[in-house]
């Protein structure tokens, strides 16, 4: 079998990835709506293929402040993955956990880095809950790593890690909210051999 | 005041006084600003990766920092720069999340600035000056009038190298 990579993407392909955002996108929903105790309706996520060169512009402008959540996998699937929000998402999620009023704008404290953390880490688990069901396959997540910073410098992290082995990135974008709607930016970051396993363990023949 | 040139992730340019040469949000990547104070040409490169020679996928010059300063030295020398004049600042490498330093990623930055001053060494190029490593993001500006090289962080004061 030859070496599957993100060169040459099909059809197909692309398919079970939007369609893998979706599941995905749908389980990290639902968690965010319980933990908040929100009602939460969701768009169907846009699944994009990207040179890395695009990466940096492609959400928000690259100076932009934004908050990343990092995790690394391990086990079946190696590699690692980021969640991704806009400042006015991330104050808008963290100010609902923390119980305070929606006009609060000072900078995050220790304990909201901690909150949004957790938000990003429940968000992701479920994501990665929802690969994992429909591979069979065990994916165990890292703690998560915050950063809050420019946008390019954020993303530097996957552009790396996609650059490593060729030169476009896949991000997955999901939209949900009830009244404040909320930008998140899915982006999976598996090793060389990981996406060759997600599609096997998917019937997928290449 | 002279015109702003942009240079993107894994992408290198060059530029004469009056301008000034920038890239946007450098994270674990590095920025590195070449400067022939005589001729007032700059070049600066957005490099990702440290080696060329240990990829396979390597057709990218300007993303890795061997091929990358090679190609900016190139450049520069065409547009009418001399070599033996040239100094060098480098700025970026961050550690942008706080993972275990023995994974790929955790020390990217690090081994970036470490590839970027091993290189410019080879070539005899004298390092200036340099602010890498930490965990925030940099943007910087090279300006060819002066050799000024500014970096920009979020919540912090404009640094001059």
């Amino acid at each position: 079998m030859a070496e599957y990579s993100l060169e040459h993407v099909n059809d197909m392909y692309m398919d079970v990835l939007k369609e893998l955002g979706n599941i995905g996108a749908g389980n990290a929903t639902t968690a965010i709506a319980q933990m908040l105790g929100l009602k939460i309706n969701m768009e169907v996520p846009q699944v994009k293929l990207l040179t890395f060169q695009e990466l940096g512009g492609a959400i928000w402008a690259e100076e932009e402040t934004v908050a990343g959540i990092f995790l690394e996998l391990a086990n079946d699937i190696n590699g690692s993955m980021m969640f991704l929000l806009n400042m006015d998402s991330a104050y808008y999620l963290v100010n609902h956990l923390m119980c305070r009023d929606q006009s609060y704008q000072e900078p995050f404290d220790e304990m909201d880095c901690s909150a949004l953390k957790e938000i990003g880490n429940i968000i992701s688990g479920s994501y990665l809950s929802a690969l994992s069901a429909m591979t069979q396959m065990v994916i165990t997540p890292s703690v998560p790593f915050l950063a809050i910073d420019m946008a390019a410098a954020i993303l530097s992290v996957p552009a790396i890690q996609f650059g490593q082995y060729g030169d476009n990135a896949l991000l997955i974008e999901t939209a949900f909210g009830d009244d404040v709607k909320i930008n998140g930016y899915f982006i999976l970051m598996p090793e060389p051999g990981s996406y060759e396993k997600i599609l096997g363990a998917l019937g997928i023949q290449m | 005041m002279g015109t702003m040139i942009k240079v993107g992730m894994a992408d290198l340019n060059i530029c004469k006084a009056p301008n000034a040469i920038t890239t946007l949000g450098l994270g674990s990547c590095i920025g590195i600003a070449l400067y022939d104070p005589v001729s007032k040409i700059g070049g600066l490169a957005h490099i990702m990766l440290p080696d060329s020679t240990q990829m396979r996928n390597n057709q990218s010059i300007a993303k890795f920092a061997d091929t990358g300063i090679e190609e900016l030295v190139r450049r520069m020398i065409k547009a009418g720069a001399s070599k033996t004049r040239m100094v060098a600042k480098i700025a970026g490498g961050a550690k942008m999340f706080e993972v275990s330093g023995s994974s790929n990623i955790g020390n990217i930055g690090a081994r970036n600035a470490e590839a970027s001053k091993k290189k410019l060494r080879q070539l005899g190029i004298p390092l200036k000056a340099e602010d890498t490593g930490l965990n925030y993001g940099r943007t910087v500006e090279l300006y060819a009038e002066t050799g000024e090289f500014h970096i920009k962080s979020v919540g912090k004061k404009v640094k001059i190298i």
